[in-house]
């Protein structure tokens, strides 16, 4: 019974805290639609999310579309279908691996500093303080980080696709042999809009996951600096999960589409 | 003169999980009084403000502001309520990532929406009121000594001219002198402003020297309230071993033997 007792606390838990994430989410989205705007936190989020992660998702991406450029040689020579290697890279990349990755990569580093900047201002009572200043928390701290990740996220993404696609060819050029002009001939002819699209939308859904888990552990952390360490934690792993889940979701979601 | 209370607390009580924080605390604040809520760490002194404020939420009871049960109010009408407060936190919460002036500012220009030319000539002046001259204008929170840090966040309690000020430990952590340097700030800004002030602290001298009136919190329940006049004649053994620091008494710490 025991055994028994423990599914369902942990079933139960896993629903209020679905539950407060949500609430979470429809207060800081519908403060964000309402005026007064803070314009100057909102564009120092996207400058921290959209600038400062460019060299970590970029490198990230480089060698994504470098390896994958030859791992794909390493299977397709054996049936001779080199030719198709353009045409997997653009898609893998602009699909799936731009935004896994990039995703990825943000969360570790935005994720957690926002649960870290948020979670100390909680237990030093800065949070309090904004209140007693007649400033809405959620309104001044999480809505600019929400809005700032889902607008950076595509942005970042549609670099991370180009460096990507770049880091392929590099490969395939200066080490497989292929002729420069017919590689890039063949990575566009078969690329669709929707790839990139679809790609992008991810990202911004992804970007939106990682300021929401790290605005929302921060936001609840508890006692001290032990209780910040937990919840810069808890706001990357959830985010990282949440990213591969969602991630499918989409997929299928474009996937059934067509 | 009216006859409605400032602040007027009824029935106040609030448990966090099986722990009766507050359990009935009634109390009585006259416009212009300088109330000292005295009582040792865990008594439910900073759990009692902070409903005052409105930060918690209590489980039952009334907190009346100017004659309105500032309990029932929605999110609109608690900041327009909030106007009236101002705070000074224990650690000072002072916003590391804003400049001292942009402090002490906060509340004119996010809660108010001042221009920030406006806010900043009005900032300057209140850290002069506390003796902080303009070069400290421009520093970050985290260059500042305790003592420095705590004058601004006075400062920035009373930038707004609030009819109410709570300080929470104001003199804790401070070396004797200081301690007495903020007590004289205290008086000094409370007399300037005429605001109706509560101030929680286990400083005797503090508590002494800016009180009007002092009431004793034990065990979640006001067991003591006279004028401070009258604290070394309380009659009450509770406030007669606190008012001495005497380990001896009615008032058991839980300590285990070694």
């Amino acid at each position: 019974m025991g055994f028994l007792a423990s599914i369902g606390r942990a079933v139960l838990h896993l629903l209020a805290t679905t539950g407060s994430v949500s609430l979470f989410a429809a207060q800081a989205l519908a403060l964000s639609t309402r005026p007064p705007w803070h314009w100057r936190l909102i564009g120092r989020q996207m400058i921290d999310i959209g600038y400062y992660s460019l060299p970590v998702v970029g490198m990230t991406a480089l060698f994504t579309g470098m390896v994958l450029a030859l791992q794909s040689y390493t299977g397709f020579s054996r049936f001779a279908a080199d030719s198709a290697i353009p045409t997997v890279v653009v898609i893998s990349i602009t699909r799936e691996l731009g935004p896994v990755i990039a995703g990825l990569m943000v969360a570790g580093r935005i994720g957690a500093s926002m649960a870290a900047e948020i979670g100390t201002m909680r237990v030093t009572e800065q949070i309090d303080a904004l209140t007693t200043l007649s400033t809405n928390p959620m309104k001044y701290l999480v809505a600019p980080r929400l809005l700032a990740g889902m607008t950076m996220l595509p942005l970042l993404v549609l670099v991370a696709d180009a460096i990507g696609v770049f880091g392929g060819y590099v490969v395939s050029v200066h080490k497989l042999g292929f002729n420069p002009t017919s590689y890039l001939k063949r990575t566009f002819d078969y690329l669709q809009v929707m790839d990139v699209v679809s790609g992008l939308v991810k990202a911004s859904v992804f970007g939106f996951l990682i300021a929401l888990m790290g605005c929302y552990h921060g936001y609840r952390s508890r006692g001290g600096a032990q209780g910040v360490g937990a919840a810069t934690t808890q706001a990357v792993v959830t985010a990282s999960i949440l990213i591969l889940l969602s991630n499918y979701l989409v997929t299928e979601l474009f996937f059934s589409r067509r | 003169m009216s006859t409605t209370p400032k602040i007027q607390v009824r029935g106040l009580s609030k448990r966090f999980g099986p722990k009766v924080v507050l359990d009935g605390i009634d109390l009585d604040i006259a416009q212009g009084e300088s109330l000292v809520v005295i009582g040792g760490s865990g008594s439910g002194k900073s759990v009692m403000i902070k409903c005052i404020l409105g930060l918690i939420r209590p489980d039952a009871g009334s907190v009346r502001i100017d004659g309105e049960d500032v309990t029932k109010l929605d999110r609109r009408g608690r900041e327009r309520v909030m106007a009236k407060f101002g705070m000074l936190f224990q650690g000072g919460a002072l916003f590391d990532s804003l400049p001292v002036w942009e402090n002490v500012a906060f509340g004119l220009i996010q809660g108010q929406g001042m221009a920030r030319a406006e806010a900043r000539a009005i900032a300057l002046r209140k850290l002069q009121a506390v003796g902080l001259g303009a070069p400290v204008a421009e520093l970050h929170p985290s260059e500042l000594s305790g003592g420095m840090q705590k004058r601004v966040s006075l400062a920035r309690a009373i930038a707004r001219e609030p009819e109410i000020i709570l300080f929470d430990e104001p003199t804790t952590g401070l070396d004797p002198i200081m301690a007495d340097v903020i007590n004289d700030l205290i008086i000094a800004c409370v007399q300037e402003l005429g605001a109706t002030t509560i101030t929680i602290t286990h400083d005797m001298h503090s508590a002494r020297k800016i009180a009007s009136r002092v009431a004793m919190i034990y065990h979640g329940k006001i067991i003591w309230n006279g004028p401070a006049a009258d604290i070394d004649r309380s009659g009450n053994p509770y406030v007669d071993q606190f008012v001495n620091g005497h380990a001896e008494g009615p008032i058991q710490m839980e300590v285990r033997p070694l």
